[in-house]
């Protein structure tokens, strides 16, 4: 009896054992204990997080996006609040090329499918952010990406796990305590923090997020705006027929995109109140630190504008608070307003990030964007990217990385640096013989969207092969990240290398600059380097340049000190194919590099070099040699007589060699190697 | 151009750096190396007739050692013109007159023999160049006749017409390094010219010269003039007022206008030449001779002091030179060849001469870098003879233009040939016109559908083709995979390929028969002239991996050759004919008419596709453009029989003797029809220099050393001979007549070194390169000066009181200006 007792006392706990285990192990979600894990997660299914979620997906890579709405791209849902978007969306521009026009397609972004093309959304030259939801819902669906929404990531924190990919896990909890374990994170989540500025009687101002944009509400009103930026103009745009002015109050100068070349800055589309306060039609401009700014509420419910220090003095009524006025009486905000509204642009959102994350505020220009590297890696965690248009700090008030016609690129170059970081597949390129390097340029430079819109961000990069014979081009590479380029692509650059960028010219683009100055375009090619239109820009190195090298580049420059520089002379079509002004200068610059000759020669010639020189040029060797010569017809032989390039043997040596053009001596081929010039390679000191 | 402006400014600057440099040590450590002497001891050391400088000074005070400086620099040069420089020390035991009071002891005293002929304030002998220029101004003062007006350089003239000629100067200010210049000619040639100065602008604005901005030298041709009333001709010197330019300007003064020649003008030499100076010779014929002469004489006049005028006489003259020549021009560089030219008028003459001084002198200002060719000269042939073949209209619409949208379509629906080019790349260009003219041959006998996509415009169809270079060619057949067209870019091979692509290769022959008609070509009758040779794989029935090496191996050179396949039962019949054991191919060379079987067990693929391609090279083939690098694949020498027209049968049967008994095994050899391959005359000039009498024969050990041995023109071409020779040179006998360069192919031309211009144009202002204690003068100087003070200064009319300060700074302004001149520039 004792010991059955005793059994029964033993097995007892067993099974308690048992019964609280079960629980632990089955996969049911609501206990939370075990996240489910995915390789990647997407925060935000706006633009950038459905581009980034279709180049996983067509890697095959395990992903999930997710979202807090019911569907994609809820920002467009409610802004611009009045509706129009300034990307535009270009619909004809003369030309097939598909990659081309993308330098005119502001909104799509990039797919294997033409039918996700903006362009068969809207026929507006500015669409309707309306279209925008529409495109980005059909982009996810489409394609199937995989998006959760309606999940709302609370928060994210960090795990460390030797395992991990980075060494830690990020962990997401959502909305409902559920917990996702991402080896990568990939933040995608915009600006979505309306910027604030506190000073005394903030609170009597209308945001623009919840302003009405009914002009009618705006009828006989007078109206003060603060801020510059393009949802500033709007605003006042829309309501600029109705009111009896609008006054704008700005910490700084208003910054015209076609002066500075940026497209986040005002538009001229928005820019009708710079008309009418130019034109004295009443509306005006005005630059003030809205920080000592106060606003103070009369009796009818009238706003005045007066400073901080002037409240400090004293807790006084609203009527009785010192205006400028009173010391000034032509202080400019002398009368009462109605309305103020405040449009001051966004922030982006670090309240769901744990500090454990260190994703931290503050780029060098703003506060508003996290901080990343130049490979949109956070600076504070390894594994966590930024994406889209939180990751603006990079190339903030230079380029188009916040927009989505420029983001559309970085993310492609964010998942390139992923796929060679984590699956070994190194970064595309694709190997030609060095007789193809002007080509391969002059094809990228007049098609690729993403250098031009990218501009001094993304840059192509061609690797030269050992004696140079051969070259890989790789494309859109973020150029600041040059020193790491073999790690981050998983290819070599041992034997010298050429960057291609676009920039626009040095001092052209400014806020205060004169871009219709006489004389602005640059037509010779010796003066290409004086271009100030956007034209592309070759940087040759001997050596790959170093981290510090990168760092402490010169003043002005996207990259440290090349070993020579080629300026691709601006054209007024963007067509750099002309074989003269483009093509031959190019050339010749690509040849000093190299220290070749980088010519092309009909077969004939290849024939008579085969027989009369120990050496062919590089086009002899990598095409006549191999039985792919080019033979040329009849009309072009003629050609090439009557410009004195190619000789009419039938003619050679018989007593009447005095026709022959030029003082060639006989026998001497016209192209014939002349004599040596010194090439870039050779008097580096000088350089 | 530009680079090289840039860089003479930046030397320039850098120069304007060092002597300040140079300056500033100076002022710190005067060196006094002149002979130091007491007043009596200087006087005793005078000598009659001969001229002294001296500077009588109290004590070493240091304000005074600047001038002592330049005082110091200027004895070597005036010791040249025999003048001696003194220090004079006035110690307070011997007084002299000349040791002046505290207030006015900087004076400097030009003595000739005891006699005191001029003194001077230290501060008008600021420089070196003011130290001389007075000096001379001093002594020469009968041979240099200082005027001011109109009227002074009237009398002057009148009064030596027909008597002497005069060298007649502006400078802007006595003193200046210009007047030197002028002073130092004086002292040479002022015995044989009068010698005429002026500083007043009026003068020179009255005698018609507009650019008054520099000294100025004109020579007046008085001597000749008899008429009183006429006036004396006048040059102009048109180069920089330097000592040397004045004496070669003189020289040329000196020399005869013209001179009559008889002889070779590459040996004719004068003066101009030693001058630096082209001659220019008018050619004569003695029909036209008093013409010619009034018309040299122009030229002459005309480009006095700019080179020499010849008449060359040609009846009288032995050399042969082109009929219609009118002028040869000799440039005065040695070496360079003496141009034969045709210039219908005297301004042509005269402008080619001051075209080439202006490159000579643009040369000597870019500090020797010699101008090169443009390098905006088109230099490709293929780029540029697209370029200006552009406008021809090609017949486009033979061939179907594929896009994005029709592209699958087309390549799926037919079997297609498709072109994949770029519009803007000339290579592709150039190719699309052979493939144009394929179209042309192939209308409406083709089945295969020729298209063209032009991957400027549609960039994925090619990159989803895999096309990421142009131009590119690739068929397309329905069930099979695409297919790269890797020949010759041009109409005939491209042709041959989709001839021979109509057959599927290998053919499937099913009775002997058929195989018998397939080897005699009978077969493919429409196609033998595409393929030298027809193969036949043999194979029984039951040789499955045999089977299937050999259509792999068909396959791979579908479009090139023609092949076949027999594998029935009756196979044996076949290779007992033709002697084989099977697995095994025949070969007939339709050309020859010969069958020849090749044994393949145990082969594979790849082996057989090397079997074949080895197989259909000839063995004694017309070398042409297109299958050159073919039998360059086989290393070896070339024995090169060129041959103008067909060639020789003897020589043939000759060298086919040899080659069928083995003695060419390690040669490749091979002829060459002038007719059909015209370049082989560029290839014969460059062995030769001049074309020899053909036909010829010569080795070319193209792959290790490049020398050319010909085979002796005085032998003829037997087997004998031609063993022999080849045995001699084998021995290493025989000596070559050329060693083919090995020159590697460097950049054709330089390109812009925009890096050095950006550089030049970050680096702005020159005076930050200057010294410090320069950058504090120059500021002091810029305050001191007036903006009038320049004009001022210049309308002064004898400038005795030019100070060393105003001196330099305008020397600076100079500096300044240039810089700005470049800067417009760039």
């Amino acid at each position: 009896m004792g010991l059955s007792a005793a059994a029964l006392l033993w097995g007892l706990p067993g099974l308690l054992l048992t019964i609280a285990l079960h629980p632990a192990l089955s996969p049911c979600p609501a206990q939370a204990s075990v996240p489910a894990h995915r390789d990647y997660c997407v925060l935000g299914a706006g633009p950038a997080g459905l581009q980034m979620a279709y180049f996983l997906q067509r890697a095959g890579r395990d992903y999930a996006v997710f979202e807090r709405a019911p569907g994609p791209g809820s920002f467009f849902t409610r802004y611009p609040r009045h509706r129009k978007l300034i990307s535009i969306n270009k619909r004809y521009t003369g030309k097939a090329n598909a990659e081309f026009n993308l330098r005119h397609d502001w909104n799509s972004l990039l797919s294997h499918d033409p039918r996700l093309l903006f362009r068969h959304y809207s026929n507006a030259y500015f669409p309707d952010a309306g279209d925008m939801v529409r495109y980005l819902g059909d982009f996810a669906d489409r394609l199937g990406l995989h998006v959760l929404y309606n999940t709302t990531i609370a928060h994210v924190t960090l795990n460390k796990d030797q395992r991990a990919w980075n060494g830690h896990y990020f962990i997401l909890t959502d909305q409902k305590g559920q917990a996702y374990q991402c080896s990568v994170l990939l933040v995608a989540t915009g600006l979505s923090v309306p910027n604030q500025v506190d000073f005394p009687g903030s609170e009597y101002v209308d945001g623009y997020e919840s302003v009405s944009v009914d002009p009618k509400d705006f009828v006989g009103q007078n109206v003060l705006i603060l801020g510059r930026g393009n949802s500033a103009f709007e605003t006042a745009e829309n309501i600029l027929g109705v009111t009896n002015f609008i006054h704008m109050l700005s910490r700084s100068r208003v910054r015209l995109s076609w002066a500075t070349h940026y497209v986040g800055d005002l538009r001229a589309i928005n820019n009708g109140l710079l008309d009418t306060y130019q034109l004295k039609s009443l509306d005006g401009l005005l630059e003030s630190d809205l920080t000592d700014l106060a606003i103070v509420k009369d009796h009818e419910g009238k706003f005045h504008v007066t400073l901080k220090f002037f409240l400090e003095e004293g807790n006084r009524s609203a009527d009785a608070v010192p205006l400028p006025q009173d010391d000034n009486d032509n202080f400019a905000l002398r009368v009462a307003y109605d309305r103020v509204i405040r449009c001051l642009g966004w922030n982006f959102d670090f309240s769901i990030f744990s500090k454990s994350l260190r994703l931290s505020a503050g780029g060098e220009l703003s506060k508003k964007y996290p901080l990343v590297k130049a490979s949109y890696e956070s600076k504070g965690s390894r594994g966590l990217f930024v994406l889209g248009t939180a990751s603006h700090s990079v190339d903030y008030r230079e380029s188009a990385g916040g927009f989505i016609h420029g983001f559309r690129y970085t993310v492609r170059a964010v998942h390139r640096l992923l796929e060679q970081r984590h699956h070994g597949v190194t970064w595309p390129s694709t190997q030609h013989p060095i007789t193809q390097l002007a080509s391969a340029i002059i094809r990228r430079v007049n098609e690729a969207s993403g250098l031009y819109q990218m501009f001094s961000v993304l840059a192509d990069v061609v690797l030269l092969k050992e004696n140079a014979t051969a070259f890989e081009y790789l494309e859109e590479f973020p150029m600041q990240m040059l020193a790491q380029l073999e790690t981050i692509t998983g290819r070599r650059a041992r034997h010298g290398l050429f960057v291609i960028n676009m920039e626009y010219g040095r001092n052209f683009s400014g806020p205060d600059k004169d871009v219709f100055f006489y004389d602005r375009s640059v037509g010779h090619t010796e003066d290409a380097w004086l271009s100030n239109f956007l034209h592309p820009v070759i940087y040759y190195y001997r050596h790959l340049p170093t981290e510090q090298e990168v760092r402490f580049r010169p003043a002005g420059w996207p990259l440290p000190r090349p070993t020579a520089i080629h300026h691709i002379v601006e054209d007024f079509l963007t067509d750099w194919t002309a074989p003269v002004g483009h093509i031959l200068p190019l050339r010749r610059f690509l040849e000093n590099c190299l220290d070749t000759d980088l010519r092309s020669f009909y077969a004939e010639s290849c024939f008579l070099f085969a027989l009369t020189r120990q050496k062919l040029p590089p086009f002899c060797q990598q095409g006549y040699l191999r039985t792919q010569g080019l033979v040329g017809t009849e009309s072009l032989r003629q050609r090439g007589v009557e410009s004195g390039l190619l000789w009419d043997y039938a003619t050679v040596g018989r007593g009447d060699s005095g026709q022959q053009p030029g003082d060639h001596g006989p026998g001497q081929h016209p192209l014939a190697p002349g004599p040596p010039v010194s090439p870039f390679d050779s008097n580096k000191e000088e350089l | 151009m530009q680079p090289q402006l840039m860089m003479s400014f930046s030397f320039n600057a850098l120069r304007v750096g060092i002597s300040f440099v140079m300056m500033c040590i100076f002022y710190m450590s005067a060196v006094d190396s002149l002979p130091e002497l007491s007043p009596q001891k200087f006087f005793s050391t005078l000598q009659p007739g001969k001229a002294t400088l001296a500077y009588f000074c109290q004590a070493d005070s240091p304000s005074t050692s600047i001038f002592l400086e330049e005082l110091n620099e200027a004895d070597k040069p005036l010791q040249d013109y025999g003048i001696s420089v003194a220090k004079v020390n006035c110690v307070t035991e011997e007084t002299s007159r000349y040791c002046g009071s505290e207030k006015d002891l900087m004076k400097a005293y030009l003595f000739r023999g005891h006699i005191l002929l001029r003194e001077f304030p230290t501060d008008t002998l600021f420089d070196v160049d003011a130290i001389v220029a007075h000096v001379l101004f001093a002594l020469l003062f009968n041979e240099v006749k200082y005027i001011t007006t109109l009227e002074d350089l009237q009398n002057t003239e009148n009064a030596l017409k027909g008597k002497a000629n005069i060298a007649f100067s502006y400078v802007r200010a006595i003193g200046t390094p210009e007047h030197r210049a002028v002073m130092e000619a004086a002292f040479v040639y002022g015995t044989t010219y009068q010698f005429v100065l002026t500083t007043e602008i009026a003068l020179l604005e009255s005698i018609g010269t507009e650019d008054i901005e520099y000294a100025h030298l004109y020579f007046f041709h008085c001597k000749p003039v008899l008429d009183l009333t006429q006036q004396c001709r006048r040059t102009l010197m048109e180069q920089s007022l330097t000592t040397l330019n004045i004496h070669r300007f003189m020289k040329t003064m000196e020399a005869p206008l013209l001179t009559e020649v008889a002889e070779d003008p590459q040996q004719v030499s004068t003066v101009h030449l030693q001058l630096g100076l082209p001659l220019v010779f008018i050619v004569s014929q003695q029909a036209t001779y008093e013409a010619d002469r009034t018309t040299a004489e122009w030229v002459a006049w005309r480009l006095l002091g700019k080179a020499g005028v010849l008449l060359l006489l040609r009846d009288s003259l032995e050399v042969d030179f082109p009929q219609n020549a009118n002028v040869v021009f000799k440039r005065a560089e040695e070496g360079v060849p003496v141009e034969f030219l045709v210039l219908n008028n005297i301004d042509l003459i005269v402008s080619r001469v001051e075209s080439n001084m202006h490159i000579e002198e643009t040369h000597e200002d870019e500090d020797n870098d010699i101008e090169g060719p443009d390098m905006d000269i088109q230099d490709d042939e293929v780029a540029e003879t697209v370029y200006r073949d552009r406008k021809r209209q090609l017949p486009l619409e033979l061939t179907v233009e594929l896009t994005e949208e029709t592209f699958n379509e087309t390549v799926t629906a037919s079997d297609s040939i498709v072109l994949f080019y770029a519009g803007w790349q000339a290579v592709s260009m150039a190719f699309l016109q052979s493939y144009i003219d394929v179209a042309i041959k192939l209308k409406g006998t083709s089945t295969m559908l020729l298209t063209r996509v032009n991957c400027a415009d549609w960039s994925h169809v090619c990159a989803k083709q895999n096309v990421t270079e142009f131009p590119v060619v690739k068929m397309y057949k329905e069930g099979e995979n695409p297919v790269s067209y890797a020949g010759m870019l041009g109409t005939e091979d491209l042709l041959k390929f989709i001839q021979l692509n109509r057959i599927s290769c290998p053919v499937n022959i099913t009775s002997v028969q058929e195989a018998e008609e397939y080897l005699s070509g009978k077969l493919h009758k429409d196609l033998i002239s595409y393929s030298s040779v027809s193969v036949l794989g043999l194979f029984s029935p039951t040789m499955t991996t045999a089977k299937e090496e050999f259509t792999e191996a068909g396959n791979y050179l579908k479009g090139y050759v023609i092949t076949g396949i027999y594998s029935e039962e009756d196979v044996l019949t076949l290779s007992n004919k033709y002697a084989v054991t099977l697995p095994a191919l025949l070969l007939a060379r339709h050309k020859e008419g010969k069958i020849e079987s090749i044994s393949l067990a145990n082969v594979h693929a790849q082996e057989i596709v090397q079997i074949i391609t080895n197989a259909s090279l000839e063995t004694f083939p017309e070398i042409t453009v297109e299958n050159l690098p073919t039998y360059l694949r086989l290393q070896k020498p070339l024995l090169i029989l060129f041959s103008d027209g067909s060639i020789n049968p003897q020589h043939k049967k000759a060298i086919l003797t040899l080659v069928k008994e083995k003695h060419l095994d390690s040669l490749t050899p091979c002829w060459l029809n002038l007719k059909n391959t015209p370049v082989g005359r560029g290839i014969l000039q460059a062995y030769f220099d001049t074309l020899p009498p053909l036909p010829l024969l010569a080795v070319v050990n193209l792959h290790s050393g490049g020398q050319v041995f010909a085979f002796p023109s005085d032998q003829t071409i037997t087997e004998q001979n031609l063993l022999l020779w080849l045995k001699k040179l084998e021995a290493g006998l025989e000596s070559h007549i050329k060693i083919l360069p090995a020159q590697e192919w460097k950049p054709p031309l330089p390109a812009y070194d925009f890096l050095s211009m950006m550089d030049a144009a970050t680096s702005q202002h020159p005076a930050r390169k200057v010294p410090e204690c320069i950058k504090e003068t120059d500021v002091q100087e810029n305050d001191k000066e007036q903006p009038e003070d320049k004009l001022a200064i210049r309308n002064e009319p004898t400038g005795t009181l030019r100070t060393k300060h105003w001196n330099r700074s305008n020397w600076f302004e100079e500096a300044k200006k240039q810089f700005r001149h470049d800067n417009k520039e760039l």
